[in-house]
């Protein structure tokens, strides 16, 4: 979250004065659940990409071609729709063999 | 004093449709409703012939008059509708969003009781219900001033320190559809009167993009209904500067309250709307009789006038407040704003609450002097609600 303005400060009527500012706002700060990007089994097919409410998947552009680069977890909330459309991932796949699995936030809290 | 030169018998409703041919608007969305309707139809009828170059947008509800029209301000355009009773209450929903919006919206509202039962005449428990909604509330006693505060309520609207939507309250039937003599200003001086609108934030300059309406949760709601307030705070001052430029091409002197024979006044009778006229011709009669009686009207209902009635109220005999609205279960508004301002008064006056003419029933100058001799008599009672014209 940016730092929080006053009253004062702010313009009139919830009006918001300029464009992009949905960038300052860290829905990643919500996440109780965290997708985990396992590279080695993922096909590349950019399901997550697509699905992504939050344009948290990060991308790189290799050979022409895109790759899955793992997470922004600035604004992923954890929703796990990635885990939920990803082919290489699913409930017959044991934990190793899945391209994304999801892991309690508390697992990376320091 | 400017020189009279458009002086015509017309109804409230000709009179404002008439301020917004002056005002000539960018956009009016209206649905007709009585006795609204002769406001809107006089308008559209400007247009049709085309003495205003309005774009009017005739919509299938007043939600929908309400919604276009905020949509038209927040495209920077000067934007206006009119309403009563029903229509108003359909509005609801948007007219705090126009408000919360900051958008300086100008409605004239023809008063009329809400139903149920039916009804379609004059009462004040439209507006009352928006009295909390961020608006700001004009009251008229007649045509002249309708027309007058309809012109005003465009500059106080849109000025800088304000940024609200203003209601211009006339009473439905009494004012809207009878005939009064009312002195018009030329064209040319309501025009350069009004100005050009002043815009802030419009949408379709898109060099500026800006987003109306996101979402406002607990981190920034409380902050925006701050400034609502602040806004507020600001209208007197606003109102008194935009009174004395109307006075200057007029000749007709506003303020946040109308005293009429206040100054030596031991009882003091407190009402808004056209019945403040009633109440004048009989405060007329009653000084013949040796009475010392007077009447303050609030021209200015939101924001609430409290210190200019406490300053005024304190230390006179009694207070008689006139409802033409119930509030079930309470007190009713005005009387309860006029009790709880007179809480910090040094010399705490009687007081009285009496609520009349509800649903257009009739209020004479025998219910008006039967209330003023409560409070000759001493027989008023804080605590107490009591009716004027009602059959036990």
């Amino acid at each position: 979250m940016p730092e929080l303005k006053g009253w004062k400060e702010v313009p009139i009527g919830g009006i918001i004065d300029k464009p992009a500012t949905a960038k300052e706002y860290k829905t990643g700060t919500w996440r109780v659940i965290r997708p985990v990007h396992q590279i080695e089994n993922c096909i590349h097919c950019m399901m997550c990409w697509l699905y992504c409410p939050d344009q948290a998947i990060v991308i790189e552009i290799v050979d022409g071609k895109p790759k899955m680069k793992g997470y922004n977890y600035d604004y992923c909330k954890g929703c796990g729709l990635c885990a939920n459309v990803c082919p290489k991932t699913n409930d017959k796949l044991p934990v190793d063999k899945r391209a994304i699995i999801m892991k309690p936030e508390t697992e990376f809290q320091e | 004093m400017p020189e009279v030169k458009n002086r015509q018998a017309v109804t409230g409703a000709q009179a404002v449709a008439n301020a917004m041919r002056q005002i000539n608007p960018d956009v009016v969305a209206a649905y007709p409703i009585t006795p609204q309707t002769p406001i809107v139809e006089y308008f559209a009828q400007y247009v049709a012939d085309g003495l205003a170059d309005t774009e009017m947008i005739p919509v299938e509800s007043e939600h929908s008059a309400m919604s276009a029209v905020v949509g038209a301000a927040a495209s920077g355009a000067r934007a206006m509708t009119a309403t009563a009773a029903n229509g108003l209450a359909l509005m609801h929903e948007i007219v705090y969003i126009a408000a919360s919006l900051r958008l300086p919206i100008v409605m004239p509202v023809a008063n009329r009781a809400l139903s149920g039962p039916i009804n379609i005449h004059c009462d004040h428990s439209d507006a009352m219900a928006e009295r909390d909604s961020g608006w700001i509330q004009l009251w008229a006693e007649n045509a002249q001033e309708a027309y007058d505060f309809t012109l005003m309520a465009i500059k106080i609207g849109e000025h800088e320190d304000v940024r609200l939507p203003v209601m211009v309250n006339l009473d439905g039937f009494i004012i809207s559809h009878g005939v009064e003599v009312v002195d018009f200003i030329d064209d040319e001086a309501a025009k350069k009167f009004v100005g050009k609108p002043i815009v802030k934030y419009p949408l379709l300059d898109l060099n500026n993009p800006v987003t109306y309406g996101p979402l406002d949760l607990y981190d920034y709601y409380f902050e925006h209904k701050r400034q609502q307030i602040e806004a507020m705070k600001h209208v007197k001052h606003v109102f008194k500067q935009v009174a004395k430029e109307f006075e200057k091409i007029s000749g007709r002197k506003y303020d946040i309250i109308e005293k009429y024979k206040t100054d030596d006044a031991e009882y003091i009778m407190i009402a808004l709307g056209s019945t403040a006229g009633t109440i004048k011709y009989t405060v007329d009669l009653l000084r013949e009789e040796g009475h010392k009686v007077g009447l303050v009207k609030p021209w200015v209902f939101r924001p609430f006038p409290k210190e200019e009635l406490q300053e005024i109220l304190n230390g006179r005999k009694a207070v008689i407040v006139l409802d033409r609205a119930a509030s079930f279960g309470a007190e009713a508004p005005l009387y309860e704003a006029v009790k709880s301002a007179l809480y910090e008064a040094a010399v705490r006056p009687q007081i009285g609450s009496y609520v009349y003419g509800l649903g257009g029933r009739d209020i004479k100058v025998e219910d008006i002097r039967k209330a003023f001799e409560d409070a000759f008599e001493g027989n008023l009672i804080a605590d107490e609600e009591r009716y004027l014209g009602l059959r036990e």
